[in-house]
Order: structure tokens, then sequence, then C-alpha cells
């Protein structure tokens, strides 16, 4: 096979450019292969971003691009910091991640120690409870709204069927109290896949003779699930929690095609607000300060955990 | 003790698989009631208590590609009996076809768009990631870093800055646009999982090749590549899908010719409260990334972790 691969009947004559490509060094052609995807991210990553930053700084309108500018400083900055709106929406998002994460966590890590005990037919059930995970959020989040209506949603249906409540009784999406946990369920029920594949992952990296020592050393089997299940899948576990904290932290798709932020603005996540602000109000300038706000809170938060998850990973 | 301490007792197994079942079981539910209430008429989606046997219909999908309008009684008399199946149905409520819908439409520029970024981001993230994984690059680690950490922007807060760049060099609302722009995206995914795919093809082939006068493009283009395809396809799958998904920048940069499916199916719903149109409109759309996980189940976990956990 190898000698197939090599065999240089299968060289074709190069042409001009072929050859100039063909004759780099490997550093040129290193930097050849990086450049252009370095570039694109520049392009459309990096100066966007040190846009944004310039644009935090004044007053600008996107919809009333002929305005004079004016350089406001950090005016913009601090008035989304004691803006008690603002607070509201970090608060529905912090809301919004705790409870995804702790249910995320909970039944995603059951889920994987249920299949990991290797039924017959586990591999089917996997793909089957994986796909909600692949589709378009938005997609799935307004139909959601259908399932979730009073009385003839299937949601509503189902909560009445075994509770025995009145399924005309209550709205998920319109109930200031409910309207909450309406998306952390649909977003759990979307989401709770991603981190059981990664705790499975986990749970199959345990190798077979560390449970055969603890057997040996007469360990109970509650013990050794504290004493190996545990630590072994928690690596796993903490980098499935980062992912979904970024991913939560970013939500947008789903809760927008939900509740829209609703009802009034109790479930307005950061993201949602932030759109209100920059393309309904099209404060530019003061939405650009919101977003570097973000962008600067979400990536602090992300650096101080993936250094304790590295930590963990080293014990 | 007969059997290993690791595998576990039958009672174990059953029980666990007993729960598993139940659970996959809720959770396709609502998938389930999407393709369902595809096939529902009207009247039957919003029944109460809700209909589990109903008489199938294409309904929902005529509702979906046609554009209808009432007609009198005297129009309808005039035009005579339905000439096709789909005109049968249009006139059971005394309406007329006027013209196509626009989900076609919005769907190819799905189909455009996705396939066109997943191109793009596949064809330059497979040279990026062949020059990480093999040559010496100054600060490489930093390099990669920077490249996974544009993927931690909330959508919004660089949607203002490319709306106005997009603005200035015309590119709102245009396939070349969304092209690029989900290409950016994606590529931190191309990068991340196909440098993973690259560095498990053992450096002794192009070793090899190298020695025997293969130069190094052609070392990667003739040996490292075809041994690449798997790990290119997947990837390649992930990147669709990504596309195919993405709702915050197609809703704020697109509104009419390069608008994609995401955005637009929300709005079939209209003033009718038409279900069954929306949930054709979803079925169609869903049902290609339902048959792709299928394919991809074995490399799933890595895709989603951006090759973190390889398995």
């Amino acid at each position: 096979m190898t000698d197939d691969i090599i065999s240089r009947e299968r060289v074709g004559a190069p042409g001009a450019l072929r050859r100039r490509i063909a004759g780099l060094s490997d550093r040129a052609l290193a930097w050849v292969f990086i450049i252009p995807t370095i570039v694109l991210l520049l392009a459309i990553n990096i100066f966007p971003l040190i846009w944004t930053i310039r644009l935090s700084l004044t007053n600008y309108r996107a919809n009333r691009a002929n305005d004079e500018l004016e350089w406001v400083g950090l005016r913009n900055y601090e008035r989304i910091l004691t803006n008690p709106d603002i607070w509201n929406s970090m608060q529905a998002t912090a809301h919004f991640l705790f409870w995804t994460l702790v249910l995320q966590v909970l039944i995603g890590f059951s889920l994987a120690y249920l299949i990991n005990k290797k039924f017959k037919g586990n591999d089917l059930w996997t793909t089957i409870i994986v796909l909600p995970m692949m589709l378009s959020p938005a997609v799935v989040g307004n139909f959601w709204t259908f399932l979730y209506q009073p009385q003839i949603g299937l949601f509503n249906y189902a909560v009445a069927f075994v509770t025995g409540i009145d399924p005309a009784s209550f709205s998920m999406i319109g109930d200031v109290r409910l309207a909450p946990w309406s998306i952390i369920i649909v977003d759990t029920w979307m989401w709770t896949p991603f981190v059981m594949l990664i705790c499975l992952a986990g749970l199959r990296s345990i190798p077979d003779y560390i449970y055969e020592a603890a057997e040996v050393d007469r360990a109970s089997r509650w013990r050794q699930f504290w004493t190996i299940t545990i630590p072994m899948v928690l690596p796993f576990l903490m980098l499935a929690v980062l992912f979904r904290g970024i991913e939560n932290f970013k939500m947008f798709d789903l809760v927008v095609q939900l509740t829209g932020g609703g009802p009034g603005s109790i479930t307005e996540l950061t993201s949602i607000n932030l759109k209100r602000e920059a393309f309904e109000k099209w404060r530019t300038g003061y939405s650009s300060a919101y977003a570097i706000i973000l962008f600067v809170t979400v990536f602090g938060l992300a650096s101080i955990y993936v250094k304790a998850l590295n930590r963990v990973k080293q014990r | 003790m007969n059997h290993s301490v690791t595998e576990p007792s039958r009672l174990q197994k059953w029980f666990a698989g007993t729960l598993v079942v139940i659970y996959a079981l809720v959770t396709i539910m609502p998938l389930t009631w999407i393709i369902a209430t595809g096939f529902k008429s009207p009247a039957d989606a919003i029944a109460y208590p809700p209909k589990l046997v109903y008489e199938p219909t294409l309904e929902g999908y005529v509702n979906l590609f046609t554009t209808r309008s009432r007609a009198t009684p005297e129009t309808l008399a005039q035009l005579g009996p339905p000439q096709t199946w789909y005109d049968r149905i249009v006139r059971q409520y005394d309406m007329v076809i006027s013209g196509p819908s626009r989900y076609g439409e919005r769907f190819l520029n799905s189909v455009i768009i996705g396939f066109g970024s997943t191109f793009l981001s596949i064809f330059l993230g497979t040279l990026a990631a062949y020059a990480f994984s093999r040559f010496r690059v100054p600060l490489k680690d930093d390099l990669m870093f920077f490249i996974l950490s544009t993927r931690m922007m909330p959508p919004i807060a660089v949607a203002i800055p490319i709306f106005l760049m997009f603005r200035q060099l015309g590119l709102s609302d245009t396939h070349l646009g969304m092209i690029l722009l989900y290409t950016a995206v994606n590529l931190s995914l191309s990068v991340w999982l196909l440098k993973g795919f690259i560095d498990e093809i053992p450096v002794e082939y192009e070793e090899a090749a190298l020695i025997d006068g293969y130069t190094r493009f052609q070392a990667f283009y003739k040996v490292v590549l075809p041994q690449a395809t798997t790990g290119i396809a997947s990837t390649a799958i992930f990147c669709l899908i990504f596309a195919w998904n993405e709702y915050a920048f197609a809703v704020l940069l697109t509104s009419g010719t390069a608008q994609t499916a995401p955005p637009f199916i929300p709005t079939i719903i209209g003033v009718g409260k038409d279900w069954p149109a929306v949930a054709a409109g979803a079925t169609l759309f869903l049902v290609p990334v339902m048959v792709f996980t299928i394919l991809l189940r074995k490399h799933l976990l890595r895709g989603i972790t951006f090759g973190a956990v390889r398995k």
C-alpha cells in the first residue's frame, strides 16, 4: 500500500503555479497555508471587535449615519453599569445559566451512567437521545411555542395528564413565574445529550482494572462511585460545563423565538436585550459598549474556569 | 464470582435500559409531534385533546409552498373542476392558488450559503490545520487559541460592526456576505477538528514520500489528504449543520434575497395560525440534519467538543 502511495508515476506534470507552490520551503508553505485563515478571521472577527471598541466611545447611531460623531469617552460604559434594566437581564441570564447547567449536569450524567451499563441496543437509543441537540434552535424554539399553548399544546396536555390539573389553567410562556422555566426546560431538553455524550466518554475512559483493584480491597460500590467514578469523570464534566456555559451565556436564537424576552422583560437575556438596544433602538455606540462588557465578562469567566479545569486535570 | 466485577448484572442492565428508553421516548416526542403536525389539517392540529390518530393530509405542505387567495363562488364556478390534487385541497376552503410561496427560495438560500461556506471553511481549514499539525509555527499555541476564541463572542456583539461593514462594502443581504461570515465562524471548528484528525496520521508516510522525491506540497496533496478523507467529511458535515442552523446573523443581516430558512420558518405562521404549514416547513428543514446526525454518530462527540474529547 505504501508503495502505491509513493509511486513516482502518480506525480503529474506540474504547471508553473504548481511548481512555485511545490518548490516552497516548509516555513514558507506553512505561512501560505495559515495566512488565508488568519486574514479572514482578522477581517471578520478582530477588525469588527476593534471597530466595536471605537464605536463604544461615541454616540453613533447606525440609523442616522450622517449625524456628527461625538466622542463621549467612557460615558456609555458608565451608563450601562448603572442601568437597572441591564442588571435585570444579567440576572435573567444568571438564573437561566445556573438552572440549565444544574439540570443538564444531573440528567446528563445520570443518563451516561445508565447507558454505560451496556444494555442491549444502547447505541441506538443514544443516537435517538442525541437528535434534538443537532437541530436548529430557532426552528425548534418556534415550534415549542405551539407545544406550550394552554389546552391544545402537547406539553400542557402531558402535564395535565400526569398531574391532573386543568391544561388550560396555565401558560408556560405567558406567565411571569413560569416563563423563565419554559426556556430552561427547552434548553435542557435540547442540550442534556451534549453533557451526556461527554460524560459517557469520561466513563468509558476509566480502565476496568481500577475497579477490579478496588474490589480486591473490598471497597463498597458506593465508595467506588465516589472515589473512582466521580473524580475520573470530573474533568470531562467540567469541560461540558465550560462549553454549555459559554453557549448559554450567548443564548439568543432559541429564547428569542420561544418567548421573545417576554412576558414583559422577564426572559430578556443579555443577548436579546443587546439586540433590542442595537437593532431596534439603534443606539449603536451605547450597545457597542454593552457588547464589549459582555465579551469581557464571558472571556474573563472562561479564563478563570479553564485555570480551575487544568488544576483538576493535573491531579 | 463467575463474572467480571465491571460487567453489570442482568438486573442492572434491564433497569438501566428501561430508564434510558423511557427518556429517549419522551425526548423525541416533540420531534415526532413536529413531523405529525405537518400531516394534519389545521383543525386537527389545534384539536383538544391533542389528536394522536387522524386522517393524514398534505394540506400543510401545499400551504407551505403556495400563496392562496379567497375566491368568490362565481370565480370558482368559472374555473371548473380542480385540475390537480393540490388544487383540490385548496378548493375545499374556497381558495385558489395564486403563486408559489417564498419557502423554496429560502430553502435554496440555506443550501447555497450552507454548502458555499462549508466548502470554503474546509478548504482554508485543511490548509491551516496541516500547517499547525506538521510545521513549527511561531506562537502556534497562541494562534490556535486565538482561532478558538473567535467563537466566544456573542453573535449579536459582533453583528453591530459587521452590519456596518457589510453596508459599506455592499455585502448586506448577499449570498457572498453570508458565506464569508459563516466561513469565518466555522473556521475555528474546522481548524481545531482537522488538526486533530491530521495529527493522527503517522508522519512516516509523508517522510517516505519526501525521501522518494515528492515535494512537501505533493506529500500533503497526495499522501495526507487521501488519508484524512473521513475526518474532512465529518468536519464538513459539522460546518454544514452549523451554517444550516444559524439564526442570529441571518435574522440581522439578511432580509430578502439572501435570507435563509431559519428566520423565515417562524414567519410562515402568519395571521391564520397555520401550524401544519409551519410544521411541514420545519420537517423539511430538520430531517436532513437528523439523517446527518445518524451518519455522524461515531464522530459526534469529537465534533461538538472541537476535538477536545476524542474518545
